[in-house]
């Protein structure tokens, strides 16, 4: 019947313009419209081609805290290269297998740089990578690389240190509550380090983890804050990426250190400090060694002293004492003569051991509650 | 004795539950009159993004939840357009609408030069008492401690309850539910009611969004409100579209929710579980309540609309 066939086309029609209008908004998002102002030193070079640059993140970039962070390190890039770079990036790709026709669609469509930022796309891209052996891969927070394949992190560590100091001595009830996403080597690190910090300027200090399952899930993990408060923790300390921990720490009056960003906005009262990430310039070299036809698949570790890892500003009830302290240790772990981590350390049940593998560590230390498997 | 795991998991559960019953009843509303709404995720977002932009530009969160509500309801015309007038197929139209709705929330979130993403709520729904009452033992803050819109949630459940049940207009919206066909000839205006009752339905959902941005995690980030508009979805079911037992399914929910993080700082044994485990715990806790709801001979007694996603040709019999 004609009618039937005319509703039928009309549902179509309907549903193929609200995918397509879905898609175009919540999908992709490409970097194209700031005109470089400083596209002068090297992008003169080579006018001859554009370098194609892809990041894939896990969350939006919109949330102020990891992905945000990466995407700083994007857009410095755009204004450090200009027109001699095109940079597209797509948001909130789930990990997973899915991951690797992402990246062999980002190959497919002339990217010769591509950068996935989350633990979970390593597979996916050492598979894309294999199949694509004209560009180059790089993976953040992993440990695999390939021919074409190199990785890269910093050491979070050394703020997350320092982040615990000041929360060591903001607690009153002598309980931290540690919102984390999920036990792997890089979450466990920056818990040992916090509260090996936190203990350092106060030795009764205890912390106490929450695990979520999730990167970026703002009710819940402003829930699992809560139920921290509510077991007497009245600092929260956090590996998510979202600001909602810190939301949780302002409604009840606690304190609150955050991850990734500067996100004192979020909870002014509640702020303290936090470790906080400076991608660009690696971005910028990254990309300047593909142009130059100088890139090779390599395993870089930043840190403080490189500045990709930095510690943002105090909050307000940091004392000045007190940040003099801090800054004094931020020299020295920057001048290499101090080391977050001793060897030996003292695990959770009190039992020496050594230090071992910081990239393989799967312990908590004396003074973190909770179970380091999840 | 306010301090209590027990009295804290409660209060946060019905914090947690709130924004679950006004998407909740809103469903039911809308399922009660034949129409299945799966968009219900599109809909609480957009309530969500555009309660927080007009609190955000007016500083009010008055006109906050009345923009959610209106903007929720917006969006479920479209779902009553093509379901009613067009008569698609419901669960595509709806599944389609919760795409577009989630795309269109992170799209206006970012538009404009001053985006509203990634920034904290001006103002945030506070408890109405504080001090006083609200700190007798275990009913104080348990029944006194909330903000207005917990209020409201249940207030919203208990109109719907009356309405459904108790006013000549409740029944012919459930009369249209179950068998549209007899409704027309018995004088209601068949496509007229779906439609309100689709964006009734939106609108609640609007408003459990607006919940979320300015009471729960009141900030406007591309995804602030977790699986809430599904889970309300399968709620529905739950309370057996009832209101009121839709509040109790909410809580229940929301304890869930809770619980898992609770269990992790109670020490031995408790913390032995393992977290992943603890996070399937709602959705454990749906499954095996649908399961004993929809087994045997409680089915019949379940009270699913007998027209649900039927669509509806006045002189096709």
């Amino acid at each position: 019947m004609a009618f039937k066939r005319w509703r039928l086309f009309a549902t179509l029609m309907v549903v193929i313009a609200m995918v397509a209008a879905a898609c175009s908004s919540g999908g992709g998002d490409s970097e194209g419209s700031e005109p470089a102002e400083t596209a002068t030193t090297t992008a003169a070079a080579e006018p001859a081609e554009v370098l194609k640059i892809a990041f894939v993140h896990v969350g939006p970039v919109a949330d102020k805290g990891w992905s945000w962070a990466h995407d700083q390190g994007a857009k410095y890039v755009k204004a450090q290269l200009g027109d001699a770079v095109e940079i597209t990036t797509l948001e909130s790709i789930p990990e997973g297998s899915d991951a690797q026709r992402v990246f062999e669609d980002l190959a497919a469509a002339g990217n010769k740089l591509i950068f996935g930022t989350s633990f979970g796309y390593m597979e996916p891209m050492l598979a894309a990578a294999e199949n694509f052996p004209d560009v180059a891969f790089m993976h953040a927070t992993g440990y695999k690389t390939s021919e074409n394949m190199g990785n890269y992190f910093g050491a979070a560590e050394e703020g997350r240190y320092l982040s615990g100091m000041a929360a060591g001595a903001a607690t009153k009830t002598n309980l931290i509550g540690y919102v984390a996403a999920f036990p792997i080597p890089e979450v466990l690190r920056g818990i040992n380090a916090f509260t090996l910090g936190a203990r350092e300027v106060n030795p009764d200090v205890e912390v106490q983890v929450v695990w979520t399952s999730t990167w970026f899930d703002p009710p819940k993990e402003g829930t699992a804050a809560e139920s921290l408060l509510d077991a007497g923790a009245d600092v929260i300390a956090m590996h998510q990426d979202s600001a909602a921990p810190g939301q949780a720490a302002e409604a009840a009056g606690a304190k609150w250190v955050g991850y990734n960003t500067d996100m004192t906005e979020f909870a002014p009262n509640a702020w303290l400090t936090a470790a906080i990430w400076d991608w660009g310039p690696f971005y910028l070299a990254q990309a300047k060694a593909v142009i130059d036809g100088t890139w090779k698949a390599e395993s870089v570790y930043g840190n403080m002293a490189d500045g990709m890892v930095a510690l943002a500003p105090f909050g307000e009830s940091v004392d000045e004492d007190l940040q003099a302290l801090i800054l004094e240790r931020e020299d020295e772990i920057k001048e290499g003569i101090f080391s977050v981590f001793p060897d030996p350390i003292v695990d959770q049940d009190g039992n020496e051991r050594e230090l071992g593998d910081i990239f393989t560590m799967d312990y908590f230390v004396k003074g973190v509650i909770g179970s380091p498997t999840g | 004795m306010n301090d209590s795991q027990l009295v804290l998991t409660l209060v946060a559960a019905i914090g947690l539950g709130t924004p679950l019953i006004f998407a909740t009843v809103g469903e039911i509303i809308t399922e009660r009159s034949g129409i299945l709404n799966l968009g219900v995720q599109g809909m609480m977002l957009i309530g969500a993004v555009s309660g927080f932009w007009a609190t955000f530009t007016t500083g009010s969160l008055l006109l906050g939840v009345i923009v959610a509500v209106i903007a929720g309801a917006a969006l479920s015309w479209l779902h009553a357009f093509t379901s009613v007038t067009l008569r698609v197929n419901q669960i595509v139209s709806g599944l389609a609408l919760a795409i577009f709705g989630t795309g269109l929330a992170s799209f206006l979130g970012r538009a404009g030069s001053n985006p509203l993403v990634g920034n904290p709520s001006r103002k945030v729904f506070e408890p109405l008492i504080t001090g006083g009452i609200a700190e007798w033992p275990v009913v104080g803050p348990l029944i006194f401690g909330h903000d207005i819109l917990v209020y409201l949630s249940i207030i919203v459940a208990g109109v719907a309850s009356y309405y459904l049940f108790h006013t000549r207009m409740g029944l012919s919206l459930r009369a249209v539910g179950e068998d549209p066909a007899s409704a027309e000839s018995a004088g209601v205006n068949v496509s007229r009611v779906r439609y309100i009752h689709v964006m009734v339905g939106g609108a609640l959902a609007g408003a459990g969004g607006a919940y979320f941005s300015l009471a729960l995690t009141p900030t406007w980030q591309d995804d602030p409100i977790g699986a809430a508009g599904w889970i309300a979805i399968a709620l529905v079911i739950l309370a057996s579209w009832r209101p009121w037992r839709a509040v109790f399914a909410a809580y229940l929910f929301g304890a869930a929710e809770r619980v898992q993080f609770t269990l992790q700082t109670l020490g031995d044994p408790w913390s032995n579980i393992p977290s992943t485990l603890l996070a399937m715990l709602p959705f454990i806790l749906a499954i095996i309540a649908m399961i004993v709801l929809t087994s045997g001979k409680r089915a019949r007694l379940l009270g699913a609309p007998a027209a649900l996603a039927i669509p509806y040709f006045r002189e096709q019999r």
